[in-house]
């Protein structure tokens, strides 16, 4: 059933096909370039389609057209705006610390990379299936700060310090948040392999079956998802309306750029995250004993099914960024800490309980 | 020891200039930030960059080319400062203006005060990070400007009146047009509710923030919305009536609180003020001409007039010094951002930068309305 679409066949031949002509040292090298490449580009198409996806989105809630002049429906309008970006002058302030400076959009983007490659797509498109996925990708996804506060402090700009200072104290404590409510369905799956937790969830997701706990984790995991990536309503570090735009204030043209490409490609990553854990990932949605149903999902490629969810919930974060205001900064760290993790830590041990007692499906 | 550690650390403060370019100043205002960590210590606003010296200016115009320059004060309340000047140049004439004109210019007047506070509403959800209300507001404000358009070919600096009544006649539409335009708005200020008021994290970000109390607005002269949030009943359609004031119904919005979300509240119901005023008038705007004849060259009597009317800001008045020639000896103009602005130090202290933008976008501060 499920060996309608495995991309293990195609990874496994491609693999044969090169041993029998290379060395296996050569052959290693080849295929993790193959992978660089194809992440590379697959990070320039999330570009394009998450940035016009923002546009049309925005535009939508707002009552407005959005881009409709370049291309198509205005499609071919963030590819101009990439061909903008490139062209433009790289300007460095004269007091900054010029190594950083060009170092930090490199470490957001690296970090970005590296939680990318443990993504499973699809049954055998992954690239780095770990035994501690879940782990690897929360640990990966939190270096991005270190690129946000390298910004923030060798631009010599107040205002990208503040941004920056904001961002760190933001991300640490959201962290948090984001590891409790992923380990809460750890609970249930028993295992942190990402490739195991979507297996697990072959007769229904979990959402569906780890009853309330899962819920409230769903919910928990979404809020502070949202707020890793320095999104609204938790932009609070690059508030355009009170530090103009925060930790990038300084930074013009390409680097600018790869700013902007790393939180659209950080927003995929924890959308990609919550649809493996929460909504199974690229398991198809099957209803209870109604096969003829279950065999026209099943029919509908994994990799679809994926895209589809992760679309879904950056749907959701963009609804958010579109409709509510910006928190402030105490409050942002006052719902944490005093709201959040204290619910999460509480739900863990439900769950547990959950768990033990044997309630879920 | 400990004493002198303190004072030592007191004294490093972290300056930020925010401004003259800042996306939340709202045109050029510089102001000087003395920082604790996010907290506030002293806001000190350096103004100045766009004084045009318009007083100066008056002196050597005629009293009907006084008025167009009222309308680069205030751009959004153009309208109403025109008014102000126009009223005291007929106060001086001791000429009385027909009913038409009145009601026209208190209908006009209100429609200019709606489109103020509509984008006033718009900025201060995207100063707060909400950005789509910025889109909201000028859907609906672009209705009025539209009307605007129609009656007398401007949008924003409208130059409608003339000491003595109107440049010309409403257009035939007006009519019909302000009313669908009551009918849309109605239906779109409880859009605004749902979109801002009611949600969880305006009301964190604005309630109990940037108090300002009553004895302190009178006292910093603060004037509008802005002082009747904190209680003090000031507005001088009630308490100085002009125009067609004396003879429609409406309340005055007081509130006690005086800290953001009261301003905010405060300026929301004037909305709906303003259309049960507007709907009072519109069906029944008397014929007649709509100008009183006035000679070319206006030569006041010598002597002081002054005339204060509403804005959507606060109180303007015009103070004009006439030494009986074709121009102003003197003229002064009390402009209700200046005064506003002055409060922003007190009000700001204590809170953090996130709230400064707060409070400043509850001042509904206008640039050249403070630098003239």
């Amino acid at each position: 059933m499920k060996a309608l679409y495995d991309f293990s066949i195609l990874t496994q031949s491609i693999h044969m096909w090169l041993s029998d002509r290379y060395t296996p040292a050569a052959v290693t090298i080849i295929e993790m370039v193959l992978v660089g490449v194809a992440f590379m580009i697959l990070f320039a198409i999330l570009g394009l389609v998450l940035v016009y996806a923002e546009r049309k989105v925005s535009a939508v809630i707002q009552q407005r057209m959005g881009p409709t002049r370049v291309g198509k429906w205005g499609t071919a309008q963030t590819l101009a705006d990439v061909i903008k970006l490139v062209l433009k002058e790289p300007i460095i302030n004269k007091e900054a610390d010029k190594f950083l400076f060009n170092l930090a959009p490199f470490i957001i983007m690296i970090a970005a990379f590296m939680a990318i490659a443990a993504l499973p797509f699809a049954k055998g498109l992954q690239a780095l299936d770990f035994d501690i996925g879940i782990l690897y990708v929360i640990a990966v996804s939190s270096l991005g700060v270190i690129g946000i506060l390298l910004a923030g402090w060798s631009s010599n700009n107040k205002y990208s310090l503040i941004g920056a200072m904001r961002s760190g104290a933001q991300i640490i404590s959201y962290e948090l948040s984001v590891a409790l409510s992923l380990l809460t369905i750890v609970v249930l799956t028993g295992s942190l392999q990402l490739s195991t937790i979507i297996e697990s969830q072959a007769d229904g997701w979990w959402i569906f079956k780890g009853h309330i706990p899962a819920w409230i984790a769903f919910l928990i995991f979404l809020i502070a998802s949202t707020a890793e990536t320095n999104r609204g309503p938790f932009d609070l570090a690059e508030a355009e309306s009170e530090l103009t735009a925060g930790f990038h204030t300084e930074y013009s043209g390409l680097k600018f750029a790869f700013f902007f490409l790393a939180e659209f490609a950080n927003m995929f990553i924890v959308c990609a995250i919550g649809a493996t854990v929460f909504l199974g990932g690229w398991m198809p949605f099957h209803i209870g004993h109604w096969e003829g149903f279950n065999a026209v999902m099943d029919f509908i490629p994994p990799i679809i099914w994926f895209l589809v969810k992760v679309s879904f919930m950056i749907f959701l974060m963009m609804w958010f960024r579109w409709t509510f205001p910006r928190l402030r900064i105490d409050q942002l760290l006052t719902l944490e800490w005093k709201y959040l993790l204290p619910i999460n830590l509480f739900n863990i041990l439900l769950m547990a309980l959950v768990a033990l007692m044997g309630w879920h499906f | 020891m400990e004493e002198i550690i303190h004072q030592e650390l007191e004294s490093q403060e972290y300056f930020i200039n925010m401004g003259p370019q800042h996306p939340s100043t709202h045109g050029v205002l510089r102001l000087v930030l003395s920082l604790d960590g996010e907290i506030i210590r002293k806001v000190e606003p350096h103004i100045g960059f766009i004084h045009r010296s318009i007083e100066k200016m008056c002196e050597h115009d005629s009293y009907q080319q006084i008025v167009h320059l009222t309308d680069r004060m205030d751009y959004l309340s153009c309208h109403i400062n025109n008014e102000a000047v126009c009223l005291a140049v007929e106060m001086g004439l001791q000429l009385e203006v027909p009913d038409r004109v009145k009601v026209i210019r208190t209908i006009i007047g209100e429609l200019t005060r709606l489109s103020s506070h509509q984008l006033w509403w718009g900025v201060m959800g995207m100063d707060l990070g909400a950005i789509t209300s910025f889109l909201y507001g000028f859907r609906d404000r672009e209705m009025i400007t539209d009307i605007f358009e129609e009656t007398c070919g401007a949008r924003l600096t409208m130059n409608y009146n003339v000491p003595g009544g109107l440049m010309f006649d409403i257009h035939p539409n007006f009519q019909r047009r302000t009313k669908e335009f009551i009918t849309h708005f109605k239906k779109k200020l409880p859009e605004y509710d749902a979109l801002l008021t009611n949600n969880v994290i305006f009301r964190e970000r604005t309630v109990g923030i940037g108090i300002l109390s009553k004895e302190d607005a009178i006292s910093y002269g603060v004037t509008g919305p802005a002082a009747r949030a904190s209680g003090f009943s000031c507005d001088v359609r009630e308490h100085h009536p002009y125009s067609y004031y004396p003879k429609v119904q409406f309340k005055e919005v007081l509130r006690t609180e005086g800290d953001c979300f009261a301003r905010y509240q405060c300026r929301i119901d004037e909305m709906w003020e303003s259309l049960s005023i507007i709907e009072q008038l519109i069906d029944n705007i008397p014929e007649g001409p709509y100008k009183a004849p006035t000679k070319a060259v206006i030569k006041l009597p010598k002597g002081e007039f002054y005339q204060r009317v509403e804005t959507a800001r606060g109180e303007f008045g015009v103070y004009i010094i006439s030494e009986g020639q074709k121009n102003p000896y003197r003229l002064k103009f009390r402009s209700p951002g200046f005064s506003n602005l002055s409060a922003l130090d007190h009000m700001a202290r204590g809170s953090k930068i996130a709230d400064l933008v707060a409070i400043m976008s509850t001042l509904d501060l206008v640039i050249p309305d403070i630098d003239r």
